[in-house]
């Protein structure tokens, strides 16, 4: 494994692996986005508590679920950077940052809006959206940290070493908020929790988590190319890349 | 399908309003992203352009002072 | 495991820390009085009645020892960086990660000790029950060590960062919430004379492990920006 491995701490090698593979996971993303949102949105029985509110259930539980994964995901290569030294592994940190990011505003902005018609306020301390909250903080310290430094290299790192502290945090972090949640449940009423999901809502469901699986890949692709060529700016294959189109 | 028309569709049962917010947003909120990288990778040509000016004109200055 | 060397190498780096401290007493005291103004501003800002000021007490407090345990860790490695002893600290045979815990051990003297010595008079200014006092010391003991080792990471990535105090702030504070929960609630808990333990031994858990993980960290930071 290791040997079929070593050639992509090369940074070209990547870069072309990522070229070939993104259109791939680029069309992969349209499709089942496409056939997800439409099912869900127009195929899809509107539930018999929410009515078609809870059709944001389509976007917002994806959006949940990588938010996190991201963030795992950033992580091990964190983990890949320091332990190894490898060079793709430090840059992809700051490609997968902004995205994991953007997952999380996406989860806020629908769990908030969701929330609206469900608990008549935009905002609740929910223990989810509160978990949520902080993770975008993680995200934001991470990305600040790693545009703090003037040496990319360095800032890299930096995340890295911050990305491994917060992924052994996040499960202490997650668990304390839910129990905090639970002490201080006034007026709240959990609306979201229901024994089991209806088949013909949770196939749609299952594809937009897909699709949003294959949208955070190729997202992360797009800005992991141009990481790749940022740091390999003087080199000819950078050059010629850059001049192709 | 649960919905009879096209106007039931967009109404969503009196929900349409943060349906369809939530769907803009997040859309919004992803291309916001994809076109940031865009122009990243834009004004990485850029900067590329400019790197090999320099070298050309660096080569021709070396050049000429050698003759 | 630990052997003689190492054992000085240790005691010799707290005792540097400390001597350093006692020559700039500000330093020392800046966060205690930043802390003592903190609190006495919420008096002044929700009202003296001392029934919501007994409600929200722990979370003042607690709040108020958070911010006021980020203000001085710029410093922590910095002057060392700067004038060459940090290089020193890494190039010994001792692990780097075992020398930065008199580090982390001599700023929790420095700063988590004094908040605890100052809660009684905290708990007083709030009108805290009585109760809530001994478990509001017991908290801030069980709970500063693990905030001086988190801030001690959070001065350690940010030691190339021209000012890095706000950075160091942005970075910490999502890590410092498991601490603020439990604390708070084992304060509120004990102020309502229920029991405690769960969330002190829950806190204390969250300190060890801290403490034991966090030397890996500090010293990964520490290496990436000396070299």
């Amino acid at each position: 494994m290791w040997r079929w491995l070593h050639p992509y701490a090369k940074p070209e090698a990547t870069y072309r692996l990522v070229e070939k593979l993104l259109p791939w996971f680029a069309a992969l993303t349209f499709i089942s986005l496409v056939v997800g949102v439409v099912w869900g949105l127009a195929f899809a029985p509107a539930d018999y508590q929410q009515g078609d509110s809870y059709r944001i259930i389509f976007l917002h539980v994806p959006a949940a679920i990588f938010s996190m994964g991201a963030y795992a995901g950033m992580a091990i290569m964190g983990g890949i950077a320091l332990i190894w030294q490898i060079k793709t592994a430090e840059w992809s940190i700051p490609a997968i940052a902004p995205v994991g990011a953007a997952l999380t505003v996406v989860a806020l902005l629908t769990g908030a809006i969701w929330g609206k018609p469900m608990w008549g306020t935009w905002w609740i301390w929910d223990a989810r959206l509160t978990s949520e909250l902080i993770l975008l903080f993680l995200y934001i310290g991470v990305m600040a940290l790693y545009f703090a430094f003037d040496d990319a290299r360095t800032g890299a790192k930096a995340a890295a070493i911050l990305s491994l502290v917060g992924v052994i945090n996040l499960p202490i972090i997650h668990y304390s908020v839910e129990w905090w949640n639970t002490l201080h449940q006034g007026a709240t009423i959990t609306k979201f929790e229901r024994p089991s999901i209806a088949t013909s809502m949770l196939i749609p469901l299952l594809i937009c988590l897909a699709g949003f699986l294959f949208l955070t890949i190729s997202l992360v692709m797009m800005r992991l190319k141009n990481e790749i060529l940022r740091h390999e700016l003087g080199r000819p294959w950078a050059q010629q890349e850059l001049e192709k189109n | 399908m649960p919905f009879d028309s096209f106007q039931d569709f967009i109404i969503m049962g009196g929900y349409g309003l943060y349906v369809w917010l939530s769907f803009f947003l997040s859309f919004v909120v992803i291309a916001l992203v994809a076109l940031e990288t865009a122009i990243a990778r834009k004004s990485l040509q850029k900067k590329s352009q400019q790197l090999q000016n320099r070298q050309q004109r660096l080569a021709k200055r070396q050049r000429s002072v050698s003759q | 495991m630990i052997n003689a060397s190492m054992r000085q190498v240790w005691l010799a780096v707290l005792k540097r820390d400390l001597r350093i401290a006692a020559r700039r007493r500000s330093d020392a005291l800046n966060p205690l009085l930043f802390l003592l103004m903190v609190v006495t501003l919420f008096p002044l800002g929700v009202g003296p009645g001392p029934d919501i000021l007994a409600r929200i007490a722990p979370g003042i407090i607690w709040v108020a020892a958070l911010l006021a345990s980020l203000l001085g860790l710029e410093r922590l490695f910095k002057d060392d960086f700067q004038d060459g002893t940090l290089e020193q600290l890494c190039l010994l045979p001792q692990p780097l990660a075992f020398t930065t815990t008199a580090k982390v051990m001599a700023h929790w003297l420095l700063t988590g000790l004094p908040l605890v010595i100052l809660s009684p008079l905290l708990a007083l200014l709030l009108s805290l029950p009585m109760q809530g006092w001994w478990a509001l010391a017991l908290s801030l003991l069980l709970g500063t060590p693990a905030l001086s080792a988190l801030g001690a990471i959070g001065a350690a990535l940010t030691l190339q960062v021209q000012r890095g105090s706000s950075l160091i702030s942005l970075i910490l504070i999502p890590l410092f919430i498991p601490l603020l929960i439990f604390a708070t609630a084992a304060v509120e808990n004990a102020s309502m004379g229920l029991a405690v333990h769960g969330q002190l031994a829950i806190l204390a858990a969250i300190s060890v492990l801290t403490i034991t993980l966090s030397p890996l960290a500090i010293a990964a930071g520490i290496k990436m920006s000396v070299n």
